[in-house]
């Protein structure tokens, strides 16, 4: 049995605002039987342009219920700005919170809500560009990257949780976590000014190499020295010198240098060269 | 308010005379029957009787049966010692609406590198017999077939089955926890090899189930332990709880006139009035090879979690094969095998009745259980859609 709250057990057992309006401002429809769940979603504005009504029609669970109940209790009186700043995690939290598992519920209730304005203000909701991702529930890859970025989800279990993706024949899951690790890795750090996109460890490897010899080897031969890339482990580089290099007490500390801050410059900021015996 | 229980493929009460014969062997009786004082001697005796109780309602002799913690269990003994004992041979059959203790057990299995069946069902819950026996090959390992579904109480005719894969040589087990206590079973008439029980499907305690080994079958054990059950199951026996289940197989026997005659009008009352006052519901599964206690019924366009709670705030106590309750986000996987369509799977309801109910019990579902549909379906955006087709069509 789930653990409801008072409040999702009082929105179920009685729902506010069922039904649907006539000639309303913005009306939607999201889900599907076959998923599980669904709920239409209309509203109407004052002559403020401020919601005056907003009615319900559901198919699903109590939480499915009772969050389209709480939506409408919530949208009665905001503007449109106003309104669309409703999450789902301000339903759940409206309804005092909802179990994990059933965090989808409000996501739907948030997914009605965005179309529906977008119905209002005559905008199609199409998105050519986005691909569905599972195909049990229908779910695109925008949708599951929204609800990754809104509700910080870093689990494949989780993305289930909030937008159902994979929660059907499971095919999908690998590209689920790909979309969790694009968010993260993508995820621009809060300051800094480093703006270079983060490296998988063997691009690392291979800017490594092409720097090397494209910037640092010339220089080295010049001089009849060289060296060469031992290993790479996370931002350490480890490197040995050879020919001349390798011989030259004087030139470990300029070398290091010099190869330190061409490395810097063309691969990562974050890199430190340190040298071992060969 | 009163408990309206519907739900006894879930579990069931532990009868008061099965209580009453339990409750000596925690406090006064508790020797180990192993033990070679009289003081554990004497629970070994009830231990014996228990044994042959659980024979006498299954028609098999008291050396066939094996005590186990849970059906689980026995399904998980029963198809493990068939594959060691035939290690050459890579290929179960079962079906696809197994429990999850032999389904999800098989699903392993066939990652582990076995071949597995799984047998489809018609829209009625049926098995194609002939699709079974072209099944069967000479690499087949060991056959599991449940007896009844937990789900529908569609009855599969095992005892067919039994006989199609002895004539191969092949083991047979049969998961018979929903169908032991509701249907009569004689295991001296047919070719079954190994069947399941359990305890607390029959009004018996949870914590206790039975392994059925036909004499002359190969067995390998599970539990490996100590000398109990003859060397075939490890650990102390769970002494209450078997005598316990002894005491409810002889109820069991007894009121087995009465499940088929009593529980199956009531049963049958219940289906037929919801029905009737229910429009665009249906039953799931063959009518006629069911269960007499079972019914599992579909309202079309609304979900089954939402229909179970609002009959908890009225007692009565039943189960859904929605995504909601199943602990996943697919509908039943029996319901999806037999092809039910969505916007009837999510709002399927099964009552499981028992001896214990009562036609009140019954009244009381068939008065709050409309209103409680007509007022989700009101709700539901897929309702008005389809009464506006009906009308205009």
């Amino acid at each position: 049995m789930w653990e409801y709250t008072d409040k999702v057990r009082e929105h179920f057992l009685n729902p506010k605002n069922s039904g649907e309006i006539e000639n309303p401002d913005g009306v939607a429809e999201v889900g599907s039987i076959a998923c599980g769940d669904a709920l239409k979603l209309s509203f109407k504005l004052d002559e403020n342009k401020r919601i005056a009504d907003a009615r319900f029609k559901t198919f699903g669970c109590a939480s499915a219920i009772a969050s389209a109940s709480a939506l409408t209790e919530m949208l009665k009186g905001k503007t449109i700005e106003e309104a669309m700043k409703i999450t789902n995690q301000d339903i759940a939290d409206y309804l005092g919170g909802l179990p994990p598992e059933k965090m989808h519920c409000s996501v739907l209730g948030q997914e009605a809500l965005e179309k529906a304005i977008e119905n209002y203000r005559g905008v199609s909701h199409k998105k050519p560009d986005e691909e569905i991702v599972c195909v049990c529930f229908g779910v695109t890859d925008g949708e599951i990257e929204r609800a990754v970025r809104q509700n910080h989800l870093t689990t494949v279990e989780e993305v289930t949780n909030y937008t159902k993706a994979g929660g059907g024949c499971g095919n999908c899951h690998e590209k689920i976590q790909a979309i969790i690790d694009r968010v993260y890795a993508t995820k621009k750090p809060e300051e800094g000014p480093l703006e270079r996109p983060k490296l998988s460890n063997i691009q690392k490897i291979r800017m490594i190499e092409e720097t090397i010899e494209r910037e640092i080897r010339p220089s080295l031969k010049h001089d009849g020295g060289d060296i060469d890339l031992v290993d790479v482990i996370g931002n350490r580089v480890l490197i040995a010198r050879r020919g001349t290099c390798a011989t030259c007490q004087a030139s470990h500390a300029t070398m290091k240098g010099f190869v330190e801050s061409k490395l810097k410059e063309f691969v990562s900021a974050e890199l430190i060269v340190e040298e071992v015996a060969s | 308010m009163k408990t309206v229980y519907l739900d006894n493929n879930a579990t069931t009460m532990v009868a008061s005379e099965v209580l009453d014969e339990m409750l000596p062997y925690f406090h006064d009786y508790y020797g180990n029957p192993s033990s070679m004082h009289s003081f554990g001697g004497q629970v070994a005796h009830k231990l014996t009787e228990a044994r042959q109780r659980i024979a006498a309602l299954l028609g098999a002799d008291p050396e066939e049966i094996i005590f186990t913690s849970c059906g689980t269990e026995s399904d998980n003994t029963a198809i493990a010692s068939a594959l060691a004992n035939n290690p050459t041979k890579n290929h179960i059959i079962t079906s696809r609406v197994e429990h999850p203790a032999v389904k999800v057990l098989c699903e392993h299995l066939a990652q582990k590198g076995y071949r597995v069946t799984m047998l489809p069902v018609n829209a009625e819950g049926l098995l194609d017999m002939d699709e079974y026996e072209a099944s069967l090959t000479a690499d087949t390992a060991v056959v599991s077939i449940m007896w009844a579904n937990n789900e529908t109480g569609v009855i599969f005719p095992v005892e067919e089955a039994a006989h199609l894969a002895r004539e191969r040589g092949i083991p047979f087990h049969t998961d018979a926890v929903q169908a032991v206590g509701k249907i009569p079973i004689n295991m001296k008439s047919n070719s079954i090899d190994m069947l399941s029980l359990s305890g607390h499907k029959l009004h018996a305690p949870k914590g206790v189930g039975v392994l059925y080994i036909r004499r002359g079958t190969r067995f390998l054990p599970f539990l490996i332990g100590g000398h109990q059950e003859k060397g075939r199951r490890g650990g102390t026996e769970n002494v209450p709880s078997i005598i316990g289940l002894g005491k409810a197989c002889e109820l069991a026997a007894g009121n087995m006139e009465k499940e088929n005659t009593y529980v199956r009008s009531l049963r049958d009352r219940l289906e037929t009035e919801l029905l009737t006052a229910i429009p665009q519901s249906k039953v799931n599964g063959n009518i006629e090879k069911r269960l007499p206690n079972t019914t599992n019924i579909s309202f079309e366009f609304i979900e089954g979690e939402s229909i179970l709670l609002l009959m908890d705030q009225y007692g009565i106590c039943a189960s859904s094969g929605s995504a909601c309750t199943s602990g996943s986000l697919q509908p039943s996987h029996v319901l999806r095998a037999m092809g039910v369509p969505y916007t009837m799977a999510h709002g399927s309801i099964r009552f499981s009745l028992s001896v214990y109910n009562t036609a009140e019990d019954i009244d009381l579902v068939i008065r709050e259980l409309p209103p409680i549909i007509a007022k989700l379906r009101v709700l539901s955006p897929y309702w008005a859609t389809s009464q506006g087709a009906c009308a205009t069509a």
